[in-house]
């Protein structure tokens, strides 16, 4: 069985099939890319995986086990992190205190545990420390020390995207869903990314699916690409493969080069 | 970058020598000050502390966790009848009275912020306003509670009586450094609480609910843990209120306390210890002294009773406690939405870029 796979999964809002029939399987520590026109049903296939919407039919499973039916919460204790086409941060609170809410799931301080925070040695105190070291370590990966105390909110938007990657990073998922990472940065954030993006996958050893837009991104660091249009699957190959299909190039290419 | 941190720094309480120093003077202040303060001052000073001690828990559910709630006079009475039941009736000794009474509050809370997880805005607003109305009522009708003649507070004895312990506090200055030792100690772990995992997770979900989810934040406990703490604050500050008053009946607990409750948390600030202290020093100051005692202000004292008078009703003073509370609600509003707290950022900001 596949590391993480979607089998026939299918979701219908109203009359309208988002998502109809769709399956794939994704290799452990590949970067598996989800390509499409909008309103394809991308981001929806993101929502189902965690547990955000319900598929009316299918599974998804990572590592043998079944997700459908599972809160956002405990897909992500499963190892699943994402983010969000149109970025979710905690607009009031720092850098540093998004990035310390990706551990949530790994710290075990409790609210009386908090509240006893007197000292350096306080068992709070001490977990604080800890996590804090890991996730200055994702602070200085993705190069954000210098916006590390500023609120979320005031930061430009090629910054929050970032944060929101860190932040997903810092939940050590085994698997990453990231929606249009790169959507609103410039070139040169864009290249810093896809590297990023690479050393993710090396580094932290995370098993990457990715939405996104930039054929030049998905067409340089995909070891497969999925393509879709209004809900339904077109193909499934190398970038290679994908990028000749004919229908890819009707459906999705043609579309870029007109507008 | 080899440079080593250290991480305490971040999370430590006093961030810094001024702030350290500072708190130190204010705790010699509050200390010292029952050297000057008359009976009357130590009882206003007492209500103050007690209504700090609602205000920082209900800052963690409203401004930090973004629930709405207008029922805590509900939580507030539970405190106060079941401190008081507990050493009556059961002779528990204070301390463990007031525990358990803060403990059966947080209970209370955990229940109503069941329906919270699936209402939202006004209509949470009215489920809370319902509770604490409901609270009243149902302590107005038992025979327990004293129905509505009310309950008197016993002796203050903090001691262990069944062990021959005993310790009385009589006087007005006793119980304040009795209320003072726990505000300080409930703003603490206030503190704390928000500079950790809870904390941190209260913020994540009024900044963003999906994302907290998505990042593993079991929303129903947690909108539940919201409540229950800050229940838990207002039944430590109902069991001290208790012998602040003495005597107490449902009506104390009426709904407009729970929209003062409210009112100091926005005044001061949402989302800030700081702020949620702020609102509640400066709201009961003019609540329960400036504007009762509107003859003695200086000049337009004789004006004001007065206007009460020619036009206002005949009960008199109470009126303008209505109408300088709605009138500081609406100023907030209006020219500061993020509460006193807010205001003194911004001043502090101003000053530290000043004269650039
Ligand atoms: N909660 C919902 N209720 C109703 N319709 C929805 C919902 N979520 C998605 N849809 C619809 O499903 C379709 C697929 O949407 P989706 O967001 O998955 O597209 P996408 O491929 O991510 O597009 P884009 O590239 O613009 O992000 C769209 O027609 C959208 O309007
Ligand atoms: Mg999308």
């Amino acid at each position: 069985m596949a590391y993480f796979s979607i089998e026939n999964l299918s979701i219908s809002f109203g009359g309208l099939k988002a998502v109809n029939n769709i399956s794939f399987n994704v290799e452990k520590n590949e970067i598996f890319s989800i390509i499409g026109p909008n309103g394809s049903g991308k981001t929806t296939i993101f929502n189902l995986i965690s547990g955000i919407y319900h598929p009316d039919a299918g599974a998804i499973h990572m590592e043998g086990e079944n997700l459908v039916g599972k809160s956002p919460d405990r897909v992500a204790r499963k190892g699943i992190a994402r983010t969000f086409q149109n970025i979710e941060l905690f607009a009031n609170a720092t850098v540093m205190d998004n990035l310390m809410l990706g551990r949530h799931i790994h710290m075990k301080t409790g609210i009386f545990g908090g509240a006893f925070m007197f000292g350096k040695r306080s068992p709070a105190a001490r977990e604080e420390v800890k996590h804090r070291e890991r996730v200055e370590r994702i602070i200085d990966f993705l190069e954000l020390q210098s916006v590390r105390d500023q609120f979320v909110g005031s930061l430009a938007y090629g910054k929050r995207k970032l944060v929101e990657v860190g932040r997903a990073l810092a939940l050590e998922p085994k698997v990453m869903l990231m929606d249009e990472p790169s959507a609103g940065m410039n070139t040169e954030e864009k290249d810093d990314l896809t590297i990023w993006i690479g050393d993710i996958r090396e580094d932290y050893g995370v098993t990457i699916l990715l939405i996104e837009h930039d054929m030049n991104m998905i067409m340089g660091i995909s070891d497969h690409v999925f393509a879709m249009n209004q809900g339904e699957k077109i193909t499934l190959g190398t970038p290679a493969e994908v990028q000749k299909h004919p229908e890819v190039v009707k459906a999705y290419l043609g579309e870029e080069v007109i507008s | 970058m080899d440079m080593k941190r250290d991480y305490y720094e971040d999370i430590e309480l006093f961030s810094s020598g001024t702030i350290l120093f500072w708190t130190v003077v204010l705790l010699v202040a509050l200390f010292a000050a029952p050297l000057i303060l008359s009976n009357y001052h130590a009882y206003l000073f007492n209500l103050i502390m007690v209504h700090v001690i609602v205000a920082v828990g209900l800052n963690i559910l409203v401004g930090s966790t973004g629930q709405i709630a207008l029922g805590h006079a509900g939580f507030f009475a539970i405190g106060a009848y079941a401190t008081v039941l507990l050493m009556t009736e059961l002779s528990i000794p204070f301390f463990a009275a007031l525990i358990i009474a803060a403990f059966i509050a947080a209970f209370f809370g955990f229940i109503l912020g069941l329906p919270a997880l699936r209402l939202e805005g006004p209509y949470l607003a009215i489920a809370t306003l319902a509770f604490g109305l409901a609270i009243m009522h149902i302590i107005g009708h038992v025979e327990l509670f004293g129905g509505r003649q009310g309950l008197m507070a016993p002796a203050l004895n903090i001691g262990i009586p069944q062990l021959g312990l005993d310790w009385e506090i009589c006087s007005e200055k006793g119980k304040y450094y009795l209320i003072l030792s726990i505000t300080i100690l409930m703003t603490l772990f206030a503190v704390n609480i928000l500079k950790t995992k809870a904390g941190r997770a209260f913020v994540a979900i009024r900044d963003s609910d999906i994302a907290a989810e998505v990042i593993g934040i079991n929303l129903t406990i947690y909108k539940t843990l919201a409540f229950a703490v800050s229940a838990f604050y207002a039944g430590v500050a109902g069991g001290l209120f208790a012998f602040v008053l003495g005597f107490f009946d449902p009506f104390t607990f009426h709904l407009i306390l729970s929209i003062i409750f409210l009112v100091m948390v926005v005044v001061g600030g949402l989302g800030s210890v700081m702020g949620s202290i702020t609102g509640a020093v400066l709201i009961t100051y003019l609540m329960y002294d400036l504007f009762k005692n509107v003859d003695e202000i200086p000049v337009v004292g004789d004006l004001m009773v007065a206007v009460s008078e020619q036009w206002l009703t005949v009960t008199g003073m109470d009126n303008f406690s209505m109408i300088g509370l709605g009138l500081v609600m609406i100023g907030i509003i209006i020219f500061e939405p993020l509460g006193i707290f807010g205001a003194w950022i911004r001043v502090k900001k101003y000053w530290k870029t000043w004269p650039f």
